[in-house]
């Protein structure tokens, strides 16, 4: 069926956030790999699906996108009364899905550009015989202990990050967690008693744990 | 660009204000409220209470993204300066708008917003049917390629973009020298960026679609900065980029942001 398809790479955590939304949707697709080791994300035919030659790219029908939380929203949106609401439960006021759209960027401009490269250094560096830089890891700790208080504050008061229901702002933070808690800053997480329960709830997730496949 | 302040500041002196206080203190000391209208009236600025109230400063690029989306829609609203010199955006009352410590916050009646691409997103949604639309017309596949564009802008060309301005106009205003290696690094990456544009605006009239919208608006403050400066080659050697840019940046909302930091 022509459907849903996702090209990219199963460890890539901007292709998990996709895979991510979609499992919680319950939504059929392809997953289409794409070989990052080979550069096939860097050449035609994919620069035409993604021209800044990163996964992962998308398509669903005749609707081609990529950056993977303009997918996730655009899925969200489109799949609205599907699987898992990864909206506001009330979808429709304004000044809630702005809060949830504050989240959506937090992560995106404080948390993700912190957490990716702890990943690097802890995870992917290793996989490409390379070494851990442990002062670029200090000083990203630092930063990202400064953002996980932030959230513990926030998470005082709400279950999630966007309210009391689990959201895409939720979401988007799951892959990059999910492999630092395989690394010594896993530590940052487990010594704050919220984000530590927060982290618990996200990881758990059934759809969660089917990206870790 | 949130902060404008680079290096290290003495730790403020510790502010106490009673909790309710802290949104509606108009006689705050460090605080002055200037009402900016829309419409051009003789006489000065008077101090009332618009329902939308924006706290930064109009050098600040994250600002100048709210302001701007603000004038789009021909929105009232008084813009509360924040005094950055003095860390004020990294104490209370100011944390408690924006726990992150960074202008902008918003305030629209009893809502506070912060992160300025989801501000201009609300204002877009709450506000859709003054001013100008922000949004392309249609559906859901419509609006999810002005979100592709939007993450664009902001994963894409955002942390090399203002990378360049912080290099080479801010560092100059606090003493500091640019880096000429740095800002030939980050060229090169923004030339790929604005390679990609140009192959994208010759076969849509701006980013998103056909009409203007929050995904070309959020680009105005930064490429404001480097037209200012020899980074302005890059643009202007790519027709259609340099024929986008000049579309934007004479939009008169954007005139009238500009016009805030003569103030």
């Amino acid at each position: 069926m022509a459907g849903i398809k996702v090209f990219g790479h199963a460890a890539s955590i901007s292709t998990r956030r996709v895979l991510l939304t979609l499992h919680e949707k319950n939504l059929d697709f392809e997953l289409v790999h794409v070989d990052l080791k080979d550069g096939e994300h860097k050449k035609e035919p994919f620069l035409s699906r993604h021209p800044f030659g990163k996964v992962p790219a998308f398509e669903d029908g005749d609707l081609k996108l990529f950056e993977s939380r303009a997918i996730t929203q655009y899925i969200a949106h489109r799949y609205e009364g599907q699987g898992t609401n990864l909206l506001q439960p009330d979808s429709k006021n304004l000044a809630h899905y702005a809060i949830m759209a504050i989240g959506m960027q937090v992560e995106a401009h404080q948390f993700d550009p912190v957490a990716s490269k702890l990943a690097w250094e802890h995870v992917f560096k290793l996989i490409y015989g390379l070494t851990t830089d442990q002062a670029v890891v200090a000083e990203e700790e630092a930063k990202l202990a400064k953002v996980l208080d932030v959230y513990e504050a926030r998470l005082k008061e709400f279950k999630y990050l966007a309210g009391n229901t689990f959201t895409l702002t939720d979401l988007h933070h799951v892959p990059a967690i999910q492999y630092l808690l395989e690394t010594p800053t896993k530590k940052l997480f487990t010594e704050r008693p919220r984000v530590n329960e927060w982290v618990a709830e996200i990881t758990k997730r059934p759809a969660s744990k089917k990206i870790l496949q | 660009m949130r902060t404008i302040l680079q290096g290290s500041l003495l730790p403020p002196p510790p502010i106490k204000l009673s909790h309710s206080s802290l949104l509606f203190s108009p006689s705050h000391s460090h605080y002055s409220n200037l009402k900016f209208t829309t419409k051009s009236s003789p006489s000065p600025p008077t101090i009332t209470m618009a329902s939308i109230k924006v706290h930064g400063v109009p050098m600040s690029t994250a600002t100048m993204r709210v302001l701007a989306a603000l004038y789009e829609k021909d929105l009232d609203f008084e813009l509360i300066p924040v005094d950055m010199r003095a860390g004020a955006h990294k104490q209370e009352p100011f944390v408690s708008l924006n726990p992150f410590g960074q202008i902008p916050a918003l305030q629209d009646g009893d809502l506070t917003l912060f992160e300025s691409r989801a501000i201009t997103e609300y204002i877009a949604d709450e506000y859709s049917e003054k001013g100008e639309k922000l949004m392309c017309p249609g559906c859901n596949k419509v609006k999810a390629i002005t979100k592709v564009w939007l993450n664009v802008e902001g994963q894409q060309f955002d942390p090399i973009a203002s990378k360049i301005a912080f290099e080479r106009i801010f560092k100059g205003m606090f003493g500091m020298t640019t880096d000429p290696a740095a800002v030939q690094e980050l060229e090169g990456k923004l030339v790929r960026v604005l390679d990609i544009y140009e192959a994208r605006l010759s076969k849509s009239e701006f980013l998103a679609c056909d009409c203007f919208t929050l995904a070309d608006l959020h680009h105005l403050p930064v490429i404001h900065y480097l037209m200012g400066t020899d980074s302005k080659t890059l643009f202007e050697s790519r027709p259609k980029v340099a024929e986008w840019v000049k579309k934007i940046t004479a939009r008169p909302a954007w005139a009238k942001v500009v016009d805030l930091q003569k103030q």
